[in-house]
């Protein structure tokens, strides 16, 4: 990689690659990596965690809360459901608040070709 | 009450409340078919739609018959393991949501092979792309069809193979015409139509199953244990279904893992992202299927557990629907002939719209990836282009038709998983790559797609599915050399790492300018496709 500071832009590079050398690109991605990637692990985990207790852990998910008939395997199921929400929720107020004015100057100065 | 037929209910009310809601459909799609003039038209419905009703329209493309009455079904006779299967389904959405949709929206125009040939080579990744979505929409698009067929036993008294066949053909003719008149304008409002009389159908029926419990939902599970006589305790506790031995369960984990990972890889969901016109709609849209499709899921809960205890598993195993009859029969036991006219005619309209969403998807597949860019190199006319299109909505209703009249008195049900299975395997990996893998190349998408495709199939055909006990499609044949009755524990990892070695072994110069403009225009939107203006 060129340094960015003296050298003008390597022969033949195209408006994208500037782009994507510049710093606001490269903090954009790393903002949205650091959000989507961990986030995407954590209910792949949890969501296989749950299916293996379903799988292997009968006796545990089958036990019954306080004589009622509700189980610990239906409390597990709905809890995917709240983590679903939940994790859609904060995706979305996240990119809302913090990655969409960030993409749209990129997107602007991209598309007006100051960049 | 007439009790004509095999079932209870009226099936002219049945009939009358679906012709009702096929007039009102159509209506509305002849209305939308004013605008049709472009490709984008035709084929994105002008990406003119809001992310609240693109949402609405996927969970109306998403919530397909086997959704809602078969998940009913399977909680009403297994239990929670039936719950089991919805959460998969729903789980999935966040793939959706986290990884592909904003950026497919912004890397691509109509398909899927849009964004993965975005900086591989076109012709190879394009007939590859469109070949995996041809077959996935025609998996699923049999199993719909095969299961209206039995349908019509159960809610429209029809019995005879004649009438069921004609049934699926009344099906295929309505679904060519919504299509070709309305292409995707129309077909999204059907499905939003559709979702919205299914979700509220299933709300009414969920509502009045609580308050037939006080509104105690351990009482509405001890119902349920109660009806199903001394094994009923099975039903809150999980393995009824899948638990029964080792292969069992390991079938059910392969099972988990194609649900999880085959949505974000659906050709017919993929392709809704690009109906709306940026990528903060369609991240609007995936949170609104989210919530419509989770709310939904948890009425099955109730709906299922209700049916067990209102109806009882051996009322709902002995009617001509077996296990989808569930649903309906407890809309009888609950209203009478109207409320169960009311969730017949909502489970055809299911139907029709997710064939619909099927056939836009495979027509445009064809036309756009094989006929314009990989025969015409390209080089065509937008209007020729959509010609074909529509010439092809013609032959996938005619194949539909044909191939579900074939299927219905077969066990096809494993299709739909089928489906999610090549969707994990072939489809997602490729996307997840080509959206953030630098290094993956023309060779690693052409493995992970094919390597996907061809391992799904071959180990379906030789699973007990198939073949080698009395439940599968050839009982008298005997080739199950794969135990599982799902592929994917085997073919997605396997799709997974061959795009990695094919990618790593190919010689292919790496094309950086490219995928800096795909990264580039990905995550900012910078060049991705316009609505086409309101005339």
């Amino acid at each position: 990689m060129t340094d960015l500071s003296t050298a003008g832009p390597p022969p033949g590079e195209t408006e994208y690659q500037r782009v994507q050398r510049s710093d606001e690109f490269q903090g954009l991605r790393r903002a949205f990596r650091n959000f989507v990637f961990p986030m995407t692990a954590l209910f792949l985990v949890w969501y296989f965690v749950y299916v293996l207790l379903a799988n292997y852990a009968h006796d545990f998910m089958s036990i019954r809360l306080g004589g009622s008939n509700i189980t610990v395997g239906l409390l597990f199921g709905l809890g995917q459901f709240v983590s679903t929400f939940a994790i859609t929720m904060l995706y979305a107020r996240w990119a809302n608040r913090k990655f969409d004015a960030r993409a749209d100057a990129l997107r602007r100065e991209i598309e007006e070709g100051e960049l | 009450m007439s009790e004509t037929g095999t079932d209870i209910g009226n099936p002219w009310v049945n009939i009358g409340i679906f012709a009702a809601f096929v007039l009102v459909t159509l209506v509305i799609v002849f209305r939308a078919s004013r605008q049709n003039k472009s490709a984008a038209d035709f084929y994105a419905g002008g990406r003119n739609f809001t992310g609240p009703q693109n949402g609405t329209a996927i969970a109306g493309d998403y919530l397909s018959a086997a959704s809602f009455l078969g998940i009913c079904g399977a909680i009403a006779l297994n239990g929670y393991d039936g719950f089991l299967y919805s959460i998969g389904f729903l789980v999935a959405w966040l793939v959706a949501l986290l990884l592909v949709a904003e950026l497919l929206r912004n890397t691509g125009k109509f398909t899927m092979a849009d964004v993965l040939s975005f900086r591989l080579r076109q012709r190879p990744v394009r007939m590859a792309a469109a070949l995996a979505t041809l077959l996935v929409v025609f998996f699923y698009l049999l199993a719909q069809m095969a299961g209206a067929g039995g349908l019509v036993a159960l809610l429209l008294g029809v019995d005879s193979q004649a009438g069921q066949s004609l049934v699926i053909a009344v099906v295929g003719a309505l679904m060519i015409l919504y299509v070709l008149v309305g292409g995707m304008k129309g077909t999204t409002w059907v499905q939003i139509i559709k979702a919205v009389l299914l979700i509220a159908g299933a709300a009414i029926m969920t509502v009045w199953v609580l308050a037939k419990f006080g509104f105690n939902l351990s009482d509405l599970l001890g119902g349920a244990v109660e009806m199903a006589g001394p094994e009923g305790q099975s039903l809150l506790e999980p393995g009824k279904q899948y638990g029964a031995d080792g292969t069992s369960k390991l079938s059910f984990l392969s099972l988990a893992l194609a649900l999880v990972l085959g949505t974000a890889g659906l050709p017919h969901v993929l392709m809704r992202f690009y109906t709306v016109p940026t990528a903060q709609e369609a991240r609007r849209s995936v949170v609104w299927a989210i919530w419509l499709i989770g709310i939904f899921y948890l009425f099955t809960l109730v709906l299922g557990y209700g049916a067990g205890a209102l109806v009882g598993p051996e009322a709902i195993n002995n009617a001509p629907g077996g296990v989808n009859s569930a649903a309906p029969l407890l809309a009888f036991a609950l209203g009478g002939e109207i409320l169960l006219g009311l969730i017949s005619a909502v489970a055809f309209a299911t139907i029709l719209a997710v064939v619909a969403g099927l056939t836009i998807t495979a027509a445009a597949s064809f036309s756009h990836d094989i006929y314009a860019n990989v025969i015409k190199k390209g080089k065509v006319k937008p209007d020729a282009e959509v010609r074909i299109a529509r010439w092809t909505v013609v032959v996938i209703g005619v194949v539909a038709i044909v191939g579900g009249i074939f299927a219905q008195n077969q066990n096809v049900a494993f299709l739909v998983a089928l489906a999610f299975a090549v969707a994990a395997s072939a489809n997602l990996p490729t996307i997840v790559y080509s959206l953030f893998w630098k290094r993956f190349n023309t060779s690693g998408a052409l493995w992970s797609i094919y390597g996907g495709l061809v391992s799904c199939i071959v180990l379906i055909v030789l699973s007990p599915t198939v073949s080698g006990n009395e439940k599968a499609m050839f009982p008298s044949a005997d080739f199950d050399i794969f135990p599982l009755t799902n592929p994917g524990l085997v073919s997605i990892p396997l799709g997974f790492l061959l795009g990695i070695v094919g990618t790593l072994l190919s010689k292919e110069q790496p094309h950086p300018e490219k995928f800096a403009e795909m990264e580039v225009r990905s995550l900012t939107g910078a060049g991705a496709e316009k609505a086409v203006a309101k005339h």
